[in-house]
C-alpha cells in the first residue's frame, strides 16, 4: 500500500438499498456527523442507485435528493460530501445541477463496465463547471481485465480523476482483485478505487487485496450496510488498516463508533449471507436485486435461488428489476402449466 | 406532377447513417408512398453509407449541405443525427418550406406519436419523433391514465440492448430523458413523470422493453385498463408488428404497471433491437400520412 489512502463511506447511499431508501433526514444527519468525527474523505449520501433514482422501479425514497444532501452538508466540515449520478436515471439539469446547489463536492458518475461512452456528456460537464468528478464501473466482474482498462481510460480521456471498479454482485474473488484493479493502475495515470460487496464473504478481503494492488480509494459501510449482502464494513477496513499502519485520515476509534452509531440509528438487520446472497454472488447478478427477488419468489411461490440463476444467464444490470416479476412468474408457469391468474399482483411494485 | 389520384411516391432525404438513420433507410425503401432519394452524412466510413449505394441510393457525406443543395429535388427531410445537429439542421430546412421529421430527442418540433394524434400533427412543418422508449411507452401510459382519469405519479423505464444504441445516442441520453419526461406530459395526465433508460450489454441482445408503472388515488378498473391496453396493443402492431405486452397490467395497492416488448423486423439490426423499428416505423407512418393526404 502506498501514498494516502482515501476512504469513501457509502453508508448513506448504499446503505439506502438495506432499508428500501427510507433513509430520513434525522439519520442521515447524525451518521454523517459520526464520519466527520471518524476522518473519512467522502461521505455519499443519497438513493441506492444515485440521484434521480427514486422511482417504482427501483423504490420511491422517503426524502427528496435535496432534502438528504443538505441533511449531510449540515454536519460536514473536512469530510467532502459526494453523490453517485447514473446517466439514464439522473440528468444534468434535473438532477446534477440542483444537487450541487446543496453543496456536493464531488460526483461519481457511473455506468455499467461496458458502457462508458455513456458518462461522456455528465464528466465532461462537471470538469468543465470545475466540480470533481470520478467514473464507476458497475458491475465489473462481467468484463475482462482488458475491457475494463479500455472503458476506464475513456472516463480518463473525458476527464474523470479517478476510476473505481464496482463489485456491484459480489463476485470477487481476490485474486480477480489483484488481476482488475493491478491492470487499471499499471495503465492508468489516475487513480483507482474499489467498491466490495460481500456476497461471497470477501468484501474485506477484496478490499484489502485492492489497495495491495494500488487501489487508493476504498469503499466502506458502516456494519457493512448495503444492498444485499452488503459492503466492506467501515470499522472492519479502518481496523485492518490500524493492524497495516497505512497512511489514511481515517481514525480507528471514530471508525468503531459510527458503525456503533449506525447500528442504533438505523441498521436493522446487520448484513448477513444467507442463500439467497450467496447465490446472487454466484450468478453474478446485481446486490441490490435480492430484496425484490425474495418478494417475488414469496409471491409466486418460486425458489429464490432458480431466479438468480435465470437472470445470471440473462446477464440483467441495474435498473431491470422489473425483469424479476417476470422470470418469477415464468417459473411458476413452468412448475404448474395453466394460464396465469388474471390480475396479478406485482408484490415488487 | 404527382396527383391525389395516382401520388408519385413522396421524394426523401435522410440526414444521418447511423443505426436509426440505416434502419429508416430501409423501412422507406420498403414503403410504396416514399423514396429516399438522398442518403447524407459525416462519415465516409459509416457502414449505413454502404447499404445504401448497395441498394442504388444516391449518398453524400456532406451531411445536411447536400439536402439543402438538394432541396428543389426533396419533398420532405428525416433528421436521425444527434440533438445538437437536428437542431441546427432545422435552421436550414424551415427556410426550404420542408417538412421536417426528427428523430433525435432536440425536441424543438410538434410532438407526433402516430398511435395517439397522427391526424392531429400531420400539417405540421416540424414533427418530433419523441424517443424511442417515448414512442414504446406513451401510447400504454396514456391507456393508463385516460382510464384512471388522473394520475400522481407516472414513470416509464426502458431497456435498450447495448449494441443498438449508437455513439449519437449515446452523447444524447439527458436529453433523452427530457423529452420522453416532456411527451409524457404532454399526452398524459400526470402530476409528476419520470423516465429512466437503461442500456443492457447481454450479447446476444434483450428484446426492447419498456416497464410503464403509475401511482394514483384514483380506482382504476383494472378490465377496462386491460381492454384500453390490448387495443392500444393492435393499434401499435399494425405499424410494429413485433410490439407486444409481455406483463399485463397489475396492480398492487395504489400502483398498477405493465411491461412491453418490441420486436423489430431485423432490418438493419437483429430482431432484439425493437428500439430502431418503434421509432423508424413511427416516421415513416407520419411521412405516409403526409404522402397519403387526399388519398383512399
Amino acid at each position: 500500500m502506498s501514498g494516502t489512502l482515501q476512504i469513501c463511506d457509502t453508508t448513506l447511499r448504499d446503505g439506502n438499498h438495506a432499508v428500501g431508501h427510507q433513509l430520513g433526514a434525522q439519520d442521515i444527519g447524525a451518521y454523517a456527523r459520526a464520519a466527520e468525527a471518524a476522518g473519512v474523505d467522502v461521505v455519499e449520501v443519497g438513493h441506492g442507485n444515485g440521484l434521480g433514482a427514486s422511482s417504482i422501479q427501483v423504490g420511491i425514497a422517503a426524502i427528496s435528493d435535496a432534502e438528504m444532501l443538505r441533511a449531510a452538508k449540515a454536519e460536514l466540515r473536512r469530510s467532502r460530501l459526494g453523490v453517485l449520478s447514473i446517466p439514464g436515471f439522473a440528468s444534468i439539469e434535473r438532477d446534477l445541477k440542483p444537487a450541487l446547489d446543496c453543496g456536493v463536492d464531488e460526483v461519481r458518475v457511473g455506468a455499467h463496465c461496458t458502457e462508458a461512452d455513456v458518462t461522456r456528456q455528465q464528466i465532461t460537464m462537471l470538469r468543465a463547471m470545475g466540480v470533481t468528478v470520478k467514473g464507476m464501473l458497475l458491475m465489473s466482474h462481467m468484463a475482462s481485465a482488458k475491457k475494463l482498462v479500455e472503458q476506464a481510460q475513456l472516463m480518463q480521456d473525458y476527464g474523470a480523476e479517478a476510476v473505481v471498479l464496482m463489485d456491484s454482485a459480489g463476485a470477487y474473488t481476490p485474486r480477480k482483485v489483484r488481476e482488475k484493479v493491478g491492470e487499471l493502475v499499471d495503465k492508468l495515470d489516475i487513480a483507482v478505487g474499489f467498491h466490495a460487496h460481500n456476497n461471497l464473504g470477501l468484501s474485506v478481503v477484496n478490499s484489502m487485496t485492492a489497495m495491495e494492488a494500488g487501489a487508493t480509494i476504498v469503499d466502506v459501510t458502516a456494519r457493512g450496510f448495503g444492498a444485499g449482502a452488503g459492503n466492506a464494513p467501515i470499522e472492519l477496513v479502518a481496523a485492518n488498516l490500524h493492524v497495516e499502519q497505512a497512511e489514511t485520515r481515517i481514525s480507528l476509534f471514530g471508525a468503531l463508533d459510527a458503525a456503533d452509531t449506525a447500528e442504533e440509528r438505523f441498521v436493522k438487520h446487520v448484513p448477513t449471507n444467507d442463500s439467497v446472497t450467496i447465490a446472487s454472488g454466484i450468478a453474478g447478478v446485481f446486490s441490490g436485486f435480492a430484496a425484490p427477488v425474495r418478494r417475488a419468489a414469496r409471491r409466486f411461490a418460486v425458489d429464490p435461488r432458480e431466479i438468480l440463476l435465470e437472470l445470471g444467464e440473462r446477464r440483467v444490470v441495474a435498473g431491470q428489476e422489473d425483469t424479476i416479476i417476470e422470470v418469477a412468474m415464468r417459473l411458476a408457469a413452468e412448475r404448474t402449466p395453466g394460464d396465469l391468474p388474471p390480475h396479478t399482483s406485482a408484490d415488487h411494485i | 406532377m404527382r396527383t391525389p389520384e395516382h401520388p408519385a411516391p413522396l421524394r426523401t432525404a435522410v440526414v444521418g447513417t447511423g443505426n436509426i438513420g440505416t434502419d429508416l433507410l430501409l423501412k422507406i425503401e420498403t414503403s410504396p408512398l416514399l423514396t429516399c432519394v438522398l442518403f447524407a452524412g459525416r462519415r465516409a466510413e459509416s457502414p449505413g453509407l454502404e447499404v445504401a449505394r448497395g441498394r442504388g441510393v444516391a449518398t453524400s457525406t456532406d451531411g445536411i449541405e447536400a439536402v439543402v443543395e438538394a432541396g428543389d429535388d426533396i419533398d420532405l427531410v428525416f433528421d436521425a443525427t444527434s440533438a445538437a445537429d437536428a437542431t441546427r439542421h432545422w435552421d436550414l430546412v424551415e427556410p426550404l418550406g420542408l417538412p421536417f421529421i426528427d428523430l433525435t430527442p432536440a425536441n424543438r418540433g410538434t410532438f407526433c406519436v402516430p398511435a395517439l394524434n397522427l391526424e392531429d400533427c400531420v400539417e405540421e412543418q416540424y414533427l418530433s419523433m419523441v424517443t424511442c422508449g417515448g414512442q414504446a411507452a406513451v401510447p400504454m401510459a396514456q391507456c393508463i391514465t385516460r382510464v384512471a382519469g388522473h394520475v400522481d405519479y407516472l414513470e416509464i423505464v426502458s431497456a435498450s440492448a447495448s449494441a443498438s444504441v449508437g455513439p449519437a445516442s449515446r452523447a444524447n441520453l439527458d436529453e433523452y430523458v427530457h423529452t420522453t419526461e416532456q411527451a409524457t406530459s404532454e399526452f398524459c395526465d400526470a402530476t409528476r413523470t419520470k423516465t429512466v433508460l437503461i442500456i443492457n450489454p447481454a450479447d446476444p441482445g434483450i428484446v426492447m422493453r419498456n416497464s410503464i408503472a403509475v401511482s394514483t388515488t384514483e380506482r382504476v378498473d383494472l378490465d377496462a385498463l386491460r381492454d384500453a391496453v390490448t387495443t392500444m396493443e393492435k393499434q401499435i402492431r399494425s405499424y410494429v408488428p413485433g410490439y407486444r405486452v409481455v406483463v399485463p397490467p397489475v396492480a398492487t395497492g395504489d400502483r398498477y404497471m405493465l411491461t412491453v416488448e418490441v420486436e423489430g423486423r431485423g432490418d438493419h439490426f437483429p430482431r432484439y433491437a425493437g428500439n430502431l423499428d418503434i421509432i423508424t416505423c413511427a416516421a415513416v407512418a407520419a411521412a405516409e400520412a403526409r404522402a397519403g393526404r387526399g388519398r383512399s
